[in-house]
């Protein structure tokens, strides 16, 4: 069974904006095997009900993550220093999405 | 131009969306990876939302207190006006591009032109329809390029689909007296214009994919008073079971 080949095009990650101007976010993945049946795969499957109104399509291959065992180096140090968030501001009535 | 016509005109174009949703339905689960069969079934459910807005003024127009269920479901073959194209099996997935390619074309120049219509039913289902046809026809140009320009396979299979598909092509711009009706009063283009349209589309973008526009000997008639190919039946015989076994069936 581990002789079965995947023949099912690369894997790509998909992104959805919700609205112009918000950031993208991840909505999940799709199979394709280039750019054009990419983004149309992605269209099919995951802005259908009005997920969005902006959308990218990456290469699964072409991300790069932290290595879970690099967790403690990269993100730990910076669990004490909350001072690093503006929260100390206030915010004028009117600003959204912060 | 009287409502009749118009009526009559509607119930054309649905009764070809509901006969092609029909048959993209058929392609779930049929798909060749999870992606295309779910863009292949979003196609029959763009067409199926069409033929009920179509249906639906369809018979409201006719004033008889008719359903657009009663019209999918309670006529037999000769009363349906679908081009033969439409009720085309799904040979193969080339055969269901092929015959959706060349419909997503026609559709959308129909749309097109309806949007501009002073009639805010008929304008109103084409402005939402355009957009999905334009969809329509971006995905399935690119499976007839992706087939035509792929594999000796894929390129023979498409070629086929195309060779057989192509005497159907001659309904979509035929014309009869209704259509001279609908187009006096500016609700469609002439005969003479569509098939400019579809022949010279057609043929850049078949010329592109590397495949042989089909030479035209024969082209078949009779769709547009009820004369349908084999497979109308089939079709009808399982869409209307629930129907003809168990009328007025409720759940």
């Amino acid at each position: 069974m581990s002789e079965v080949k995947d023949t099912q095009g690369q894997l790509w990650e998909v992104f959805i904006q919700t609205k112009k101007g918000l950031p993208f976010k991840h909505a999940g993945s799709v199979h394709a095997f280039d750019k054009e049946m990419a983004i149309q795969n992605a269209r099919d499957l995951y802005t259908r009900r009005g997920e969005g109104r902006g959308m990218w399509v990456i290469p699964a291959n072409a991300i790069v993550a932290v290595d879970p065992s690099d967790d403690e180096s990269f993100f730990d140090p910076s669990d004490d220093k909350v001072y690093r968030h503006p929260t100390f501001y206030e915010l004028p009535d009117g600003i959204k999405n912060m | 131009m009287e409502l009749l016509d118009l009526s009559r005109f509607c119930m054309r174009l649905g009764d070809s969306c509901l006969i092609m949703a029909h048959r993209q339905s058929e392609m779930c689960s049929k798909g060749p990876f999870l992606e295309e069969d779910i863009a292949q079934t979003n196609l029959g459910l763009d067409l199926l939302g069409q033929s009920e807005a179509l249906l639906k003024y369809a018979v409201e127009l006719e004033g008889k207190g008719r359903t657009a269920d009663d019209l999918a479901y309670r006529r037999s073959e000769r009363d349906f006006y679908n081009f033969m194209l439409t009720e085309q099996p799904n040979t193969d997935f080339a055969f269901a591009v092929v015959r959706q390619y060349i419909m997503a074309l026609y559709l959308g120049k129909v749309y097109e032109t309806l949007v501009k219509v002073d009639d805010e039913t008929l304008s109103g289902i084409a402005e939402k329809a355009v957009k999905e046809i334009a969809y329509h026809q971006r995905h399935l140009e690119m499976w007839v390029k992706r087939l035509g320009d792929g594999t000796e396979e894929s390129h023979e299979r498409i070629q086929t689909a195309v060779n057989e598909l192509w005497m159907f092509v001659g309904e979509l711009y035929e014309e009869d007296q209704l259509d001279l009706k609908i187009q006096k009063a500016g609700y469609a283009i002439s005969g003479d214009e569509m098939k400019v349209y579809l022949m010279e589309e057609i043929s850049s973008f078949l010329t592109e994919s590397t495949l042989l526009v089909p030479e035209s000997v024969y082209m078949t008639t009779g769709s547009k008073i009820g004369i349908h190919t084999e497979y109308l039946g089939y079709i009808l015989a399982e869409m209307q079971y629930l129907q003809r076994a168990y009328p007025d069936a409720k759940w």
